[in-house]
This record gives C-alpha cells, structure tokens and sequence, in this order.
C-alpha cells in the first residue's frame, strides 16, 4: 500500500512518463474492455440470438 | 354521432400552426417505440452497449450530489461526515462518469459509430467529452481547499499563454464556480439528451460487415 501523503511513483520509458495512478486506471480500463468484449451477455427469454 | 369527433382529426401538415408542425415532425422522427424500446437488435447483445448507459447512471449520480453540495456549502463538504461523504460521492461518480465515458468511446470508435447518417450524434459525442473536461477542471478549481489553490495558481499561465486568461480567469473563483455548478452542468446535461435522442432516432449502429458494406 502507497503512502497517500508522500509522492507517487513514476515509470519513465524513452518519452513516455506516466504515474502509477494513472497506469493502474487505463490498464484496469482495458481489462475491463476486454472482459465486455468477450464476457456472455445474458439474453431474456425469446429473444432472437441467431446471427441472421 | 362519430367515435372520433372532428376537433380530433389531424389538420394536413402544412397548417400554419407552429405546435401541430411540430408534433407532426417528432411523431415522424421519433416515434415512442423508437424512443422507449423494449426491445433490440440481436447485435446489441454485448456488454459494449453498457458503457453508455453507465456513464449516464454515473451523470446521475454526479448531478444528485452536486446538488447536495451545492445546496450545504463549502463549510459542510470540508467539516461534517456527511457532507465528505457526498464531496466523495461527488468526485468518485466523476472518475466513473470519465472512465465509462472513454470505455463508450472506444467501443464507438472500434466500431465506427458514426456509419449510416450518425456524424452529428458521433460529433455531439466529442463535445461533451470537451465540455465535460472543462465541468471537471472547474470542479477541482471549486474544492476551496489548498488543492485548489494550486491547480488554480498553475493553470493561470496556461490560459494566459492560450490567450483566454482575460475572460477566462481561474484565479477567480467566483466565475469558476459559476461555471462549474451553473452553466456547463446545464450544457453537459442538454448536450446528453441530444446525444440519446439521436441515438434512439437512428437506433444503434449495425455491425460492420466482414464481407463489406453493412450487415442487413
């Protein structure tokens, strides 16, 4: 666990320079994009699920 | 006597009643089972086509408790424990109102939302992102705490560089929070409903067919 009263860390590739934070907010958006691309969608009962 | 009287039939649509023209032209863009719908496509079966709506729920969330903090003060959302707990709620629905907002947007851009006469809806879509950029940035110049004050003392040679620190002054926080709590919530907001109007008007994009062209 981070301190929340100290500086965080940053990670430094060439010219990218982003902040833990802000690293662990777009990866957790990315899995999340993933997990609704693949993750089943509940149908209601009836519904036309057939790939016409 | 008629079941239907003639006060009830509908006068032809070149009337020169500005209301009937009107209503004629929302019964042929947007009939209610185009507004209200029960039901879907079958390609609107995936988790994508929630993004939207969460970034609704969490607009909702953001208005409901900005409302509250609007209505206590500065004196309450820094002191009582209820009113830190509303400043949070405020602040976190705006973190989820952004990520789902950027997780509708990828989902749009990958399937290439503005297909089939939907450019205006896409390009509304890109203001509210911008608009809602400056909502959220005159929402950390409004915090009234030393946060604030920094953004607010970094920011100012910003603007001033882009030319718009004259009219456009975070060192005053009046204007700021004005913006913040009146005008751009209001922009925001109108902008949304324009956006889910057209949305249900065309109805959601088809999938994009392998073969070329649209799917059926």
């Amino acid at each position: 666990m981070h301190g929340m009263d100290t500086p965080t860390t940053y990670f430094h590739w060439g010219f990218i320079l982003i902040s833990m934070p802000n690293l662990l907010v777009i990866g957790g958006m990315i899995v999340v994009f993933a997990i609704a691309l693949f993750a089943p969608f509940p149908h209601a009962e009836g519904d036309d699920v057939s790939k016409k | 006597m008629s079941a239907r009287s003639s006060v009830e039939e509908e006068p032809a649509a070149d009337s020169k009643s500005w209301t009937l023209r009107v209503r004629q032209a929302i019964d042929r863009h947007l009939p209610m089972d185009h507004l209200l719908p029960d039901r879907q496509p079958y390609y609107v079966g995936s988790w994508v086509y929630v993004f939207g709506v969460v970034t609704i729920a969490a607009l909702v969330w953001v208005v409901i408790s900005g409302v509250a903090l609007s209505f206590m003060g500065p004196q309450w959302w820094h002191d009582s424990g209820l009113g830190r707990f509303v400043n949070s709620l405020h602040f976190w629905s705006v973190q989820l109102f952004f990520i789902f907002m950027v997780l509708h947007l990828w989902g749009q851009y990958f399937m290439a939302g503005w297909r089939d006469g939907r450019a205006a809806t896409w390009m509304i879509g890109v203001v509210i992102f911008a608009v809602s950029i400056l909502t959220a940035f005159t929402g950390y110049l409004s915090q009234q705490n030393f946060d604030a004050q920094y953004i607010a003392i970094n920011a100012k040679d910003a603007m001033n560089s882009a030319g718009i620190g004259a009219f456009f002054n975070v060192l005053n926080f009046g204007q700021m929070y004005g913006l913040h709590i009146m005008l751009l919530p209001i922009g925001v907001t109108i902008l949304v409903v324009l956006h889910i109007v057209m949305v249900r008007t065309r109805g959601v994009v088809k999938p994009i067919d392998p073969e070329g062209g649209a799917r059926p």
